[in-house]
């Protein structure tokens, strides 16, 4: 069976799962409803300063928001042990590894569909005209969230306190993205409403050497 | 990796001998910097460490790397002693930096591209250690750490680029003329000496915290088949 088709299935099954128990994406969406909500309380920004920290908050918020969803993709096939099933079955270890990758990319591009209208309409930021690069540059880091966060995911599921692991592993590893992600949308909201190179150059560079080296490394990361 | 007691003492003495010499010759031999004063002679033990806790860095990569490809436990062995003391080395870099930072640029900390990286460093191998505690089970452990060790060395150049890319943006804030720019001769000879120390004192606490690795799985080892022990049995011989 080809690489593509095995990871569809893998994704299809991710897909399955959460459709019928609502459990992730219920949750990110809530979390991330509340953390644009605490963000306003604690800042009580002003329409200019909403601009300044706009950028800040969207990508953290997401962050956590992606940290504490991504615990969930390994540690849920323990209950019954499917990863077992998993790992049996005749496809290429990568392969589970990028139908996960992509169910939690999913996840999370569709609580960034809908929340980032929220985030503009919550701090009086017009996003009229940069929509669709800004969704851009989100896409593009959070496929960067998805590919270490679902390696460590996997390494973590079995570990001590792994629900305080992952965010400790996973936050440090992402200071590049969220640099660039920042510092990219920060432009595209600014005055030149430009969307500049290197930042996009960076976030598709970081996503194309983790998911290499997941690649490489996948055989690894799903035996026993 | 077994040096003869005699030799690995006579090691030890000449590092401690250096060091201190090196100790010395920052305060009474190096020149006095003309414009930052005595403070830029922190620079020898700052960058010095730095350079060490780099290359500590680098062979704990390395060492996750032929573990993965081996699956032989003395790489394992070797990737947490570099990385743990390369790590204690980072550290000293970092409460030096500010020590020399507050009275040259007025300011103890500023997000600066270097100094952004060296956190971020700090940040990745304290992970790297803390991943470690929590998983029990040895070569578990091992395989995952080795992961972990080579996401995070790749990790450090994406940061570089988007440090110096994000940095380089903005205008800078006060910033003397940093060492390291045309050094007296002097300077440069002070530097290489404290540097051989560092280095020198680096490799053995590296070794030392391998041999402690080696005797914990050996340690492991034993306690595991006292357990598995089974209890002497009378009926040995009736064979079925």
């Amino acid at each position: 069976m080809n690489l593509a088709r095995s990871a569809g299935l893998v994704f299809g099954k991710e897909l399955r799962i959460e459709l019928r128990t609502h459990d992730l994406t219920h949750t990110v969406l809530f979390f991330v409803l509340m953390v644009a909500g605490l963000f306003s309380f604690a800042f009580d920004p002003s329409s200019t300063e909403s601009r300044v920290i706009l950028p800040g908050l969207i990508w953290i918020a997401f962050f956590f928001a992606g940290t504490l969803m991504l615990q969930l993709c390994f540690v849920r096939e323990q209950v019954n042990d499917t990863l077992a099933a998993l790992r049996l079955a005749p496809i290429d270890p990568f392969a589970i590894l990028l139908g996960k990758i992509l169910a939690n990319f999913g996840f999370l591009a569709v609580t960034e569909i809908v929340f980032v209208p929220v985030f503009s309409l919550f701090y009086n930021v017009s996003l009229g005209g940069v929509l669709g690069r800004l969704m851009l540059l989100l896409f593009l880091g959070t496929f960067g969230l998805a590919v270490p966060g679902t390696v460590f995911s996997a390494m973590t599921a079995q570990a001590r306190m792994r629900e305080l692991l992952l965010p400790l592993l996973l936050l440090p590893v992402l200071a590049p993205v969220l640099i660039a992600g920042v510092e990219a949308t920060a432009a595209l909201l600014g005055p030149g409403h430009a969307l500049e190179r290197e930042w996009v150059v960076m976030l598709a560079g970081f996503d194309l050497i983790f998911l290499t080296a997941t690649w490489l490394l996948a055989g690894f990361l799903v035996e026993e | 990796m077994k040096p003869s007691g005699r030799a690995w003492q006579l090691t030890a003495i000449a590092t401690a001998i250096v060091t201190a010499l090196g100790g010395y010759a920052i305060f009474f031999v190096a020149p006095r910097e003309e414009t930052m004063g005595q403070i830029q002679r922190i620079f020898y033990f700052h960058a010095g460490t730095g350079i060490c806790a780099y290359l500590g860095f680098f062979v704990s990569f390395l060492a996750s790397i032929g573990y993965l490809a081996s699956r032989q436990s003395e790489w394992d062995w070797m990737a947490v002693a570099t990385a743990e003391v390369g790590l204690a080395f980072n550290t000293v870099v970092l409460v030096t930096g500010p020590i020399w930072a507050k009275p040259v640029w007025g300011i103890w900390w500023t997000w600066d591209a270097r100094l952004t990286l060296d956190f971020i460093l700090e940040l990745l191998y304290i992970a790297y250690l803390l991943l470690r505690t929590m998983v029990a089970e040895p070569e578990r452990r091992a395989l995952v750490s080795g992961v972990f060790g080579i996401f995070a060395f790749l990790d450090v150049p994406l940061s570089y680029f988007s440090i110096r890319w994000w940095r380089t943006e903005h205008p800078q804030p006060v910033i003397g003329g940093g060492p390291g720019t045309g050094m007296a001769p002097m300077m440069w000879y002070v530097f290489l000496f404290t540097g051989i120390g560092l280095l020198a004192l680096m490799a053995i606490l590296s070794r030392e915290r391998y041999r402690l690795e080696a005797l914990r799985h050996e340690f492991a080892e034993l306690a595991a088949g006292a357990e598995d022990e089974p209890e002497p049995v009378e009926t040995k011989g009736l064979s079925r």
